[in-house]
């Protein structure tokens, strides 16, 4: 696993580069799939939906996590300090 | 009791008293074989139909043992979880650890094989007490405190569910444990929906989970994430099927959950929120209520026993090694603990409904349930949160634990090593089993409560899946600076409760402060002046009045006795004349009061 793993990361750019293949071919295949099991109109009459639907989906949570942290649900680490006992924690 | 049903509790709960009386070499070959025989009960009644383990308690007839397809799905995944979960801590010495864990376990399949609500609530209030020591046992500076709350949470939990279960045997004579009436839901029916969201972490009364299973002890985890929230997806499957509400409350778990886990810092406290945004699935289906969607909720809770609890034992895993929970004292852990992130990563690609892994034959399910009554709104919303579920899941966790920047310090990474062997099966063991419901779901299928009509592996949505996972992963990785872990912490209700402070502080301050004051200077204007006029009338009153009568009467009786003080001169010719003359005029005065 180790020995694979720094391979990979040796030849960095070829992976990132067959991602990007593997992800044209994924959306090509896509109009090539029989669409008449979707459930919907929008599935079955635009072109690379999911792959839409996936890109903007995480685009639009990380923007809205962002935006909802930073609004003032995030706040440093030690805002509560809860100790009550000192006690070793297990380890 | 009837003798053909064998109930796991008993053997379960018989082998925790026995517990501390087996010391020494065989504490192990006992540790395993406990939870294995309760499995084995499980397995014998799954011949069984029908209702066995009746009670006769006062008029109540008590069913301990009902089994049928739902009880025998859910039963049978509880066992394996404790076989599983013993294995993972099968090196913890503490005896009441395991024995908290199998009281525990016992509670949830008591749960399950009830009939009736008054051994269901027996049960259901066995998996809280036994449960929270799960929490205690990691014996952290929070631990007692975040015990307590979580305790005094699902006792309030279990009051709200006994009063509902009491007004319901009121408006029915039953204490049977079925499907309510949902279509026309009385008070009754509310409660015991309440009652039972509460243990299935329901938006907002979820705020105990992320905490507890955060705080819980690196094995207490494996286990509370398995039995309580899938406990109550079992209960409200059984008992609410179909209530729509649920739908809703499902769609906001999902995505409130998905959020949150988003924003985590913590790796089990992540984990802790996508078993809120999972569970909302299971909910959401169990509201569509029908016969693809209760299998779909079935379905996706066992796949989610599985896969969560492999996620558990890899984050565990690494508290157990380290020591340390947060991305921001992590990372690039692949390299010192390679099975770990191994194992880990199968759960994620699990719980990311990749194709060949065990979600992908659960959810499709629900979401298919969805499209099939037209749901259309809570099916995209349901897409978009299982998008969420890729990148906090799938990509974010692996990601930052065991690549992205190494923030380990020195210590944290000399200790940093794949974990003892038990351990390690344990997580094979969670690890086929996801790979076997993913490549095989008919596996999974024939154990659901109804018949199944559903394939999941179609070209269209194999492709589905793939585009959405993969491009999904495209924007992940463009946008990953934006979701970087920092050392902060999110709140959560307590902002809530933070926010209500602050505005309860902004009134004492400023309009509170303003009231009192115009109210001290009305005082002083008008009270205090008005007093003072008073004070001064009866002070003149008093000096004028009262003064001068008393002074006046004494005045008189200094002249009076003056002037009596001449009369007695001490003379006897000069008293007899005073006296002679008084009796003159007395006498005078009597003669002319009687000439008149």
């Amino acid at each position: 696993m180790r020995s694979l793993i720094a391979y990979l990361q040796a030849r960095l750019k070829t992976v990132v580069t067959l991602c990007f293949a593997l992800l044209a071919v994924i959306a090509v295949a896509s109009l090539l799939v029989d669409t008449q099991h979707a459930h919907t109109w929008v599935e079955q009459h635009l072109p690379f939906f999911w792959s839409l639907f996936g890109f903007a989906a995480t685009a639009l949570i990380i923007g809205v996590a962002r935006w909802f942290g930073r609004s003032g649900i995030q706040a440093p680490a030690e805002v509560y300090d809860r100790t009550l006992l000192p006690c070793e924690e297990e380890e | 009791m009837t003798s053909s049903f064998l109930h796991p509790s008993i053997l379960l709960i018989a082998g925790a008293l026995l517990l501390p009386f087996i010391q020494g070499p065989l504490r192990r070959p006992y540790l395993f074989l406990v939870p294995l025989l309760g499995l084995g009960a499980v397995l014998y009644n799954t011949t069984l139909a029908g209702s066995y383990g009746l009670v006769n308690f006062l008029d109540w007839q008590l069913v301990f043992g009902r089994v049928d397809r739902l009880a025998t799905v859910f039963a049978l995944i509880m066992a394996l979880m404790a076989v599983i979960g013993t294995l993972y801590g099968l090196h913890v010495d503490r005896a009441g650890e395991h024995m908290a864990a199998w009281f525990y376990a016992a509670g949830s399949l008591g749960v399950i094989y009830s009939g009736d609500y008054l051994s269901l609530f027996l049960f259901w209030e066995m998996m809280a007490f036994a449960s929270v020591f799960l929490i205690w046992f990691r014996r952290g500076p929070n631990s007692l405190a975040v015990g307590y709350r979580y305790l005094i949470i699902h006792t309030i939990g279990g009051i709200i569910l006994l009063a509902g279960i009491l007004l319901h045997y009121q408006s029915t004579g039953s204490i049977a444990f079925n499907l309510l009436d949902v279509s026309h839901p009385q008070p009754a029916t509310w409660l015991i929906m309440i009652g039972f969201g509460l243990n299935a972490a329901m938006v907002p009364l979820h705020f105990w989970l992320p905490e507890a299973y955060g705080e819980a002890s690196f094995n207490g985890a494996v286990f509370l994430c398995a039995f309580t929230t899938k406990t109550a997806v079992y209960a409200l499957a059984r008992a609410c099927a179909g209530m729509e509400i649920l739908v809703v409350l499902g769609v906001i778990m999902a995505l409130y959950g998905m959020i949150y886990a988003v924003m985590e810092n913590d790796i089990r406290k992540l984990l802790a929120w996508s078993i809120v945004s999972q569970v909302g699935y299971m909910v959401a289906s169990i509201g569509i209520g029908t016969n693809l969607a209760i299998n779909g909720a079935v379905a996706h809770a066992v796949a989610h026993i599985l896969y969560k609890s492999l996620l558990f034992m890899g984050t565990g895993s690494v508290l157990y090694m380290t020591g340390k929970t947060k991305f921001t004292e992590l990372g690039g852990l692949h390299a010192k603990m390679p099975a770990t992130f191994f194992f880990t990563l199968i759960g994620c690609l699990s719980i990311s409904a990749v194709p060949l892994f065990a979600a992908y034959a659960s959810k499709s399910m629900i979401i298919a349930a969805g499209f099939e009554q037209h749901l259309n709104w809570a099916v995209w919303l349901l897409m978009f949160g299982a998008t969420g579920t890729f990148i906090y899941n799938g990509l974010k966790l692996p990601y930052f634990l065991f690549f992205g920047t190494n923030r380990c310090s020195q210590a944290t990474w000399d200790k940093a090593a794949d974990p003892p062997g038990n351990m390690l099966i344990a997580m094979t063991l969670g690890a086929t089993m996801c790979i076997l419901v993913g490549t095989a779901p008919g596996s999974l299928y024939t154990l659901l409560p109804h018949a199944v009509d559903y394939t999941p592996y179609t070209a269209y949505q194999l492709m589905e899946t793939l585009q959405l996972l993969g491009f999904a992963a495209l924007a992940f990785f463009l946008l990953k600076k934006y979701v970087e872990p920092m050392d902060r912490v999110c709140f959560d209700i307590d902002w809530l409760g933070r926010q209500l402070g602050r505005a309860f502080l902004f009134m004492v301050r400023h309009p509170l402060q303003w009231l009192d004051t115009a109210w001290g200077e009305a005082y002083r204007v008008v009270g205090l002046g008005s007093l003072m006029t008073i004070s001064r009338f009866w002070s003149w009153f008093d000096w004028h009045a009262i003064d001068g009568v008393v002074d006046g009467i004494a005045r008189g009786v200094r002249a009076l006795g003056g002037k009596v003080r001449v009369l007695q001169s001490g003379q006897i010719q000069v008293a007899l004349f005073y006296l002679s003359s008084l009796a003159a005029v007395v006498l005078l005065t009597f003669v002319v009061s009687q000439l008149l």
